[in-house]
């Protein structure tokens, strides 16, 4: 079998949304499992008392990236049919620190505002509409952010093309970091003894 | 619901291993990553198209979700986005963790919270469409397929975070 299934198999569009919306499921349970339906466990992350955030985060990272590029370098799953994020450099830096501000602030991102409603939390729903003002803000003055959202343009690069090794190095090094980052985050979460539970 | 008691979150470590396996078989199926606030915005784009089609019709940004009769919401992120609702209901449920709350450190009133909540999200929504993904879209996807950008993107969430942290301590501690 090759991948991407959907680009191989030709895939009819509605059941390429039916799929999406098994895959939403998955991704729903998992978010909700790990606690991030919850504001106080996401926040504690900012203030060193709980690195349920950083620990889901890389975890399922270095686990899909190994299967991802394990993948691709067996010849499995073809990178051109698949969609790969480009890179804005400048875009990407404001707007991430930017997110970050209003992540501390608000509570939530916008994936984990979901499982939040579905769990019952009010600020949540509060959230989702701040996240729709948001939007629409950007978007009516998207024309002239039109040169702040296209900064630092470089098309498809990846992060073992910049440091000059090859994927499998590059997979090996985010692992070892990974490791390093949950060792030290637990270190600090056991002299505080903080994990934020319901 | 209210009596139950709720149980425990999981591990971080297992609920990362399933969102990894979650993450590998969108791009294995698929072809492409997870995705939160994208479904948003088309939702938004919908409505207003609805109201004002020529108002959106005029602005290229958002004019582009309705190129050739296109309707915005026959995306699959949008369904993704319906499942993560639907698949956190199914484990709060499992879990008794469904209840009608306000999550907020004990030294704020639930009005305060829900201002910052309003704020935060005005940011991460601006935000999340002049960097082109979120938390999802751009450090979980792009984080797993090695995308430089996205790499500089996380990095720099964690930083705004960190360095915001302070300034908002009374709502969460």
């Amino acid at each position: 079998m090759k991948f991407p299934v959907s680009y191989y198999a030709e895939w009819t569009p509605y059941f390429g949304l039916l799929i999406a919306w098994i895959i939403g499921i998955g991704f729903g349970f998992f978010l909700e499992r790990g606690g991030f339906g919850n504001a106080r466990k996401l926040a504690a992350q900012f203030y060193f008392k709980d690195f349920a955030v950083l620990k889901v985060m890389f975890t399922a990272i270095v686990v899909a990236g190994l299967g991802f590029w394990g993948l691709v370098l067996l010849g499995l799953l073809d990178l051109s049919a698949t969609y790969i994020n480009l890179t804005f450099l400048g875009a990407q830096v404001i707007g991430g620190l930017i997110l970050g501000v209003g992540f501390v602030i608000g509570g939530y991102c916008p994936g984990t505002s979901c499982v939040a409603v579905s769990t019952g939390k009010l600020d949540a729903l509060v959230y989702l509409a701040g996240i729709l003002f948001g939007i629409f803000v950007y978007s009516e003055f998207a024309p002239i952010l039109d040169k702040l959202h296209n900064s630092g343009s470089m098309g498809e690069v990846y992060v073992w093309q910049w440091l000059h090794v090859s994927p499998g190095v590059a997979m090996i090094l985010a692992v070892l970091m990974a490791v390093g980052a949950f060792t030290a985050a637990t270190i600090v979460e056991r002299k505080k003894k903080s994990i934020v539970q319901p | 619901m209210e009596k139950t008691k709720a149980q425990p979150y999981w591990q971080p470590y297992y609920a990362g291993l399933g969102l990894g396996l979650v993450l590998l078989l969108s791009y294995m199926l698929l072809g492409q990553g997870l995705g939160g606030s994208g479904a948003f915005a088309r939702l938004l784009y919908s409505i207003m198209h609805s109201v004002a089609p020529g108002h959106v019709e005029g602005n290229p940004y958002m004019a582009k979700y309705f190129a050739d009769g296109a309707n915005p919401l026959n995306n699959a992120l949008v369904f993704l986005v319906i499942g993560v609702f639907t698949g956190g209901l199914i484990s709060g449920l499992l879990a008794g963790r469904v209840r009608k709350t306000v999550e907020k450190g004990p030294n704020i009133s639930v009005k305060g919270r829900f201002i910052f909540a309003f704020a935060g999200g005005t940011l991460m929504g601006f935000a999340a469409r002049l960097a082109r993904g979120c938390t999802s879209g751009q450090a979980l996807s792009g984080g797993a397929t090695l995308a430089l950008g996205s790499w500089a993107f996380m990095f720099a969430v964690f930083a705004g975070g960190f360095a915001a942290a302070w300034f908002v301590r009374r709502q969460w501690l």
